[in-house]
């Protein structure tokens, strides 16, 4: 008896480590499409929208022109020494160009807004959860999944695009400073390198990115957040800085892998 | 039979090994205020919950005007849960929104309201809750019993049909737990909502119940007036009432009613074996709705409270005072006639200090009216019928106005 029990409690416990995984992607897949649905739902939710653009877009320029900035620099250094050996040092603008703009401007531009903003994101709806202001809003008949997560989802639409640009940019400004001001190449050849190199499809593939990103990692955070009372490790502020942690690290590896796959598609 | 307006019927609910509703009936009726109480823990929350479907039941059916709650489509339950409204224990305001914003918020985000109006009616509530200057604060910057009235703007400000209020007293002083009672029965009356308060104030939430259920072991031990409670013979009930029972009202310091009840029965058995006479004394604040809405439901308490303290100066050391209802004071007065009652009763009139009925708001300029019933007790005398004895002739021997700035004529 004791065996079968044994091997019963076994199978059951695989069992829920099979279950568990598919049961939590479809609920992330309906907590999704009832937040992008309610983006377009009548009243549109303008206001929420634009504070939310505020809060992930325009308060993320400084980190986002700062990092941007010092990637490129970078790029242009590293750049400069490998090309050099090869005696095309006149490469660089393109080098840099095309490495920020297919990969490195959209995976870092969303990394960082998920240390700044994603962060905060999860930990404010988290708390929201524990003090049962996400009850009280289901109370007073106020869809809390449009209420909170849309306007976020919609926001990271709009703003992830744009910071990556931006990073572009600026990263290739900062490639400029180093191998142009530092390095000595003439900068008419790096910016020429630059236009030649970079073809539209190049430009939207870095678009697409961001865009996933942008829906990884609003949907993560935000659910990670909403959903802090289901955790069964920690309860409380314990369980919202559980959600935070997981809402900061899930969206990285989501972010690095689906890039992965972008890559291998788009290319 | 009047239809109840929610019906519990045989309902079950569990959290994992929990098992906290074991088959709970309950019915609460449109219009009335009934009162869940129960030991710490037993689930009274969980069934305000289940109204309000945050919660889905195991087993059993929650009925809406006789109706399951199952059988109601997705636009009906909706337009069901627009007519509820819940106060949550912890009040759960929006703390990253101002006071203002909060209670603007069901409004905002219901159709049909210009900007206009809704801030009409947050105002509006915001002065009858007696909160002043806080609309740009935020809940985070608010002492408890102003959260607890933040949480209450909220939840009225809909003028929703069915409120749902899960300890709305609990941590107040003595003062503003007796002031947010007021405002809950004030508006109750005035707007006829039906309220479920989830609360352990024994007795004073008594007071503005009509109906009180107590939820005991998973189940609703009892259900019926607050005076059939007080009364009831169930062990578990005495335990647990007498267990929070306290000697003295906290507000006024007077007995509470249970206790004046007993002091009345004392009485009347010294009347019975040693003819000890006995005269009751009836003293209502008339106008304590009207002293609520011009300067507040916490002064509206201070006068109250103030009274007592006066009327029991003229108190001799055999002669009780209890608190009776949300603005009743009873007078026992010991070995005396309806001679004496009177006397007693214009002594009061003569001697009230106006000046001592608001103590630190200075030139507060209103009035108190109070009206003075007695009616001496005989032998087969039941309390009830005195009680409505001394409300009848309340208003045709003394009805007095202290104020604190003369009247003009």
């Amino acid at each position: 008896m004791p065996t079968a029990e044994a091997i019963r409690n076994g199978l059951e416990a695989l069992g829920r480590h099979a279950i568990t995984p598919v049961e939590e992607m479809g609920r992330i897949a309906i907590f999704f499409f009832k937040a992008l649905s309610q983006i377009f739902t009548l009243p549109l939710q303008v206001r929420k929208i634009i504070q939310q653009v505020y809060f992930i877009g325009a308060k993320s320029v400084f980190v986002i022109c700062l990092t941007g900035a010092f990637t490129g620099m970078v790029l242009g250094i590293q750049g400069y020494y490998t090309l050099v050996k090869f005696g095309s040092e006149g490469l660089l603008g393109a080098a840099v160009a095309l490495s920020l703009i297919r990969e490195m401007g959209p995976v870092l531009a969303a990394i960082m807004v998920i240390a700044r903003a994603g962060s905060a994101m999860s930990a404010e709806i988290g708390i929201m959860r524990i003090s049962e202001q996400i009850d009280a809003l289901t109370t007073m008949d106020i869809d809390p999944i449009r209420f909170l997560v849309s306007p976020r989802i919609a926001a990271g639409l709009i703003s992830f695009p744009l910071l990556t640009a931006l990073f572009d940019v600026i990263g290739i400004i900062g490639g400029y400073l180093t191998g142009s001001l530092l390095l000595g190449i003439n900068p008419g050849i790096y910016f020429a390198r630059v236009q030649s190199s970079v073809v539209m499809q190049d430009v939207s593939g870095g678009f697409i990115k961001s865009i996933v990103f942008a829906i990884i990692v609003t949907l993560i955070c935000c659910y990670e957040g909403f959903y802090t009372d289901r955790r069964r490790e920690g309860f409380g502020a314990k369980g919202v800085s559980l959600s935070t942690t997981a809402a900061v690290v899930t969206s990285c590896v989501l972010v690095l892998i689906s890039d992965y796959v972008l890559t291998s598609i788009l290319l | 039979m009047e239809t109840p307006l929610i019906q519990f019927q045989n309902v079950f609910k569990s959290f994992g090994e929990n098992r906290v509703l074991r088959g709970v009936d309950l019915d609460i009726y449109r219009g009335q205020v009934t009162t869940i109480i129960g030991k710490s823990g037993v689930g009274k929350s969980v069934m305000l919950k289940l109204i309000i479907g945050l919660m889905q039941p195991d087993s059993g059916t929650i009925l809406f005007d006789g109706r399951p709650l199952t059988d109601f489509s997705k636009k009906e339950k909706k337009a069901l849960k627009q007519r509820l409204s819940y106060m949550f224990q912890g009040t759960a305001l929006f703390d990253s929104m101002t006071v203002f914003e909060n209670i603007a918020l069901p409004l905002a985000e219901r159709r049909g309201h210009s900007t206009a109006e809704i801030r009409k009616r947050v105002r509006e509530k915001m002065r009858q809750l007696d909160l002043h200057q806080i609309e740009d604060k935020y809940p985070s910057q608010l002492s408890g019993g102003m959260k607890k009235r933040v949480a209450l703007a909220r939840a009225l400000v809909t003028d929703p049909e069915i409120v749902l209020f899960d300890e709305p007293t609990t941590g107040l002083d003595p003062i503003r737990k007796n002031a947010v009672h007021s405002m809950i029965s004030n508006y109750q009356k005035r707007y006829g909502f039906t309220g479920v308060i989830v609360s352990h104030e024994i007795p004073d939430v008594f007071y503005i119940s009509q109906q009180v259920a107590m939820l005991d072991e998973g189940r609703i031990l009892v259900q019926g007036k607050p005076d059939d409670i007080l009364e009831s013979t169930d062990p578990a009930v005495q335990e647990f009432i007498n267990g929070l029972e306290t000697r003295h009202d906290d507000l006024t310091g007077l007995m509470p009613q249970p206790q004046g009840t007993k002091k009345f029965w004392e009485h009347m058995a010294h009347l019975r074996n040693h003819h000890i006479h006995f005269s009751l004394v009836l003293l209502t604040v008339e106008n304590i709705d009207e002293i609520n809405d011009t300067i507040g439901h916490v002064a509206g308490q201070i006068v109250l409270r103030n009274l007592a303290t006066q009327v029991q100066q003229f108190l001799s050391i055999t002669d009780t005072c209890s608190r009776l209802g949300l603005n009743k004071i009873l007078v026992s007065l010991s070995g005396s006639n309806r001679k004496r009652a009177e006397d007693f009763c214009e002594r009061l009139s003569g001697k009230l200090k106006p000046d001592k009925m608001l103590e630190g708001r200075p030139g507060a300029n209103f009035c108190v009216s109070i009206s003075a019933g007695f009616v001496e007790v005989h032998e087969n005398s039941q309390l009830e019928e005195l009680l409505a004895g001394a409300e009848q002739n309340q208003k045709t021997f003394f009805e007095f106005r202290v104020c604190t700035i003369a009247e003009e004529t």
